[in-house]
């Protein structure tokens, strides 16, 4: 089964246009607060119409603006994980997953709910109130609720943003193996780069309400095609780039350097941070501006020499022994295998 | 001393405060849906009566209801039956009178409401009628409390609009606040301080329980689970 999603939809001066084919597995849906995100989840689950555009589920037609069909969210049978779970807080944990079957007798039912509260390790808690759990526990009663409703599809939003960091990881690890048993495509929303890349095998940038393709996350990783995924796959610095004489040629810093000039126009060069290492010899040189420390490492802001007054400065990091202080003189080697041309 | 206006205060607001309940709460509900436009005319006017004297109210029922209006004449015609100077007359003033408080406690709980809910109750398939009862409802359920209580405390109140759609009849259409004013206009200051002091009693204990349905916690999850702990 998979999912395939090409819809529009006008908010004021925001334009969605949401155009992907999700398979049969996870795919992470990445892109910067306000993208439009949770919007494309809102048409897939039918909760928000599209202007126009077509969502189909496996052989159901979900949504099409032409043929004029669009079926309620209740018959979309599709899961949505919402950003605060969305628990209803006047039932128990019992009458929220009972909320979530939908078919047979009462006693098919208990003997359902019987079964998810153990899979999801809920015993004890059947009578508590959504206020009374753990943002963990939260998370676990709504995923069984959802799972008990039989979706063909999931749909992730920020599944971790309503939880502590130091919470994260080891719930992280539980709600991928309890998604594990679920067949259907599932979308993982969320603007973290190391989520998605420890949870999904492929990923969709979205920027500015614009799905980009969906690709293999190593290949996302490491050839982002523009700033704002090069920026998601985690790159700081990025400088205004110009081609000459067969060289990239960086106004700002007024240095050119000697780097295939490919056939893809560009207008900013992306250093990532393994592309920069301190080197004793050769190199760029350059002075250290700033030592920002940090927990594991120091941050060290660089002003290549020659560079122009104000323009923007390398951003590197070093590790915690080094004694590099503001007003040193450093080299940088860069990897020129590793810069990305955007 | 004769009872009868109690009684009939009593039914007359009851009454009342039972439409009122569901038609308020459905103004809330579907006008919170209307374009922008539409939902401010609607406001004003159903806000209106709030702020008008009761005897406009009064005066404005009379135009509709009388004999020889519209619909009064026709009521007549067809059922033979007036529609003012009864007892249940005075239920269309009250109507009138406490729909704005009810439509206006409610909508403000209904805004409240955090609508992810019903958005995620709908992805697994519930109906929308059970969404709005056991789901919705419920959590608004302090606002839609205080709404009918507040309601039905105003309905017990009601002087001007009754008094002109309704009269005063002993032992037929006379209420509490009609009695107090007949009283008072013969002379009779020891029964009229009497009925008085019967209203404002079971005023107090109405505000008393709207002060207690407005205390935040008051039968919340939290202050269950408190007591269940204790």
């Amino acid at each position: 089964m998979s999912l395939f999603v090409d819809i529009e939809k006008k908010l004021g001066v925001f334009h969605l246009r949401s155009q992907f084919e999700a398979p049969d597995e996870t795919i992470a849906l990445l892109g910067a607060s306000g993208c439009g995100k949770s919007m494309t989840l809102k048409c897939i689950a039918g909760i928000v119409t599209p202007d126009r555009g077509r969502i189909v589920l496996g052989d159901r037609v979900l949504f099409d603006s032409e043929k004029k069909i669009n079926l309620p969210p209740q018959q979309r049978k599709v899961g949505y994980l919402f950003q605060q779970y969305a628990l209803f807080p006047n039932m128990s944990v019992e009458q929220n997953i009972l909320c979530g079957i939908r078919s047979g007798d009462k006693a098919e039912k208990r003997r359902v709910l019987a079964e998810k509260i153990r899979m999801f390790r809920l015993e004890g808690l059947e009578k508590k109130h959504p206020a009374q759990l753990s943002g963990g526990q939260q998370q676990r009663v709504a995923l069984a609720r959802i799972l008990c409703s039989e979706p063909e599809a999931i749909l992730l939003d920020e599944p971790f943003s309503a939880l502590d960091s130091y919470l994260k990881w080891n719930l992280e690890i539980e709600l991928a193996d309890l998604l594990a048993t679920f067949n259907g495509p599932i979308l993982w929303v969320s603007h973290d780069r190391d989520e998605c890349y420890r949870n999904c095998r492929s990923v969709c940038v979205m920027e500015n309400g614009r799905t980009s393709e969906v690709t293999p996350m190593d290949e996302m990783i490491r050839h982002p095609g523009s700033v704002s995924a090069a920026r998601l796959a985690g790159c700081k610095n990025f400088f205004a780039a110009e081609a000459k004489d067969g060289k990239v040629y960086l106004p700002e810093w007024n240095v050119a350097l000697p780097l295939a000039v490919t056939e893809k126009p560009f207008t900013m060069l992306g250093i990532p941070d393994n592309a920069v290492t301190l080197s004793e010899s050769g190199g760029m040189a350059c002075t250290v501006c700033r030592m920002i420390p940090g927990v594991e490492e120091n941050i060290l802001l660089l002003r290549p020499e020659g560079s122009a007054e104000g323009a923007p400065m390398l951003r590197i990091t070093v590790a915690h022994e080094s004694d590099l202080q503001a007003g040193a003189a450093v080299r940088v080697a860069l990897d020129y295998s590793k810069l990305l041309l955007l | 001393m004769d009872w009868y206006p109690l009684w009939n205060s009593l039914r007359i607001a009851a009454i009342s405060t039972v439409v009122i309940f569901f038609v308020g709460i459905f103004a809330a509900y579907y006008i919170a849906k209307l374009p922008r436009l539409v939902k401010g005319v609607l406001d004003v006017l159903l806000t209106l009566p709030l702020v008008l004297p009761p005897t406009v109210v009064g005066y404005l029922l009379l135009r509709v209801f009388g004999p020889k209006r519209v619909i009064g004449a026709w009521v007549l015609e067809t059922f033979g039956v007036k529609m003012v100077m009864t007892w249940w007359s005075a239920i269309f003033a009250t109507v009138v009178v406490i729909f704005p408080l009810m439509y206006r406690t409610v909508r403000g709980a209904f805004e409240s409401f955090d609508e992810t809910l019903a958005y995620s109750g709908q992805t697994l398939g519930l109906s929308n009628t059970y969404i709005f009862w056991r789901i919705r409802m419920p959590y608004c359920r302090q606002g839609v409390l205080a709404g009918t209580v507040l309601a039905f405390a105003r309905a017990l109140g009601e002087y001007g609009a009754t008094s002109m759609i309704a009269g005063y009849t002993p032992g037929k259409t006379a209420t509490i606040s009609t009695t107090v004013y007949q009283l008072w206009q013969t002379n009779n200051d020891a029964l009229a301080m009497k009925w008085v002091l019967v209203n404002i009693a079971i005023s107090a204990v109405v505000l008393l329980a709207v002060n207690m349905l407005e205390r935040r916690d008051f039968l919340t999850d939290a202050s269950k689970a408190r007591r269940a702990r204790k």
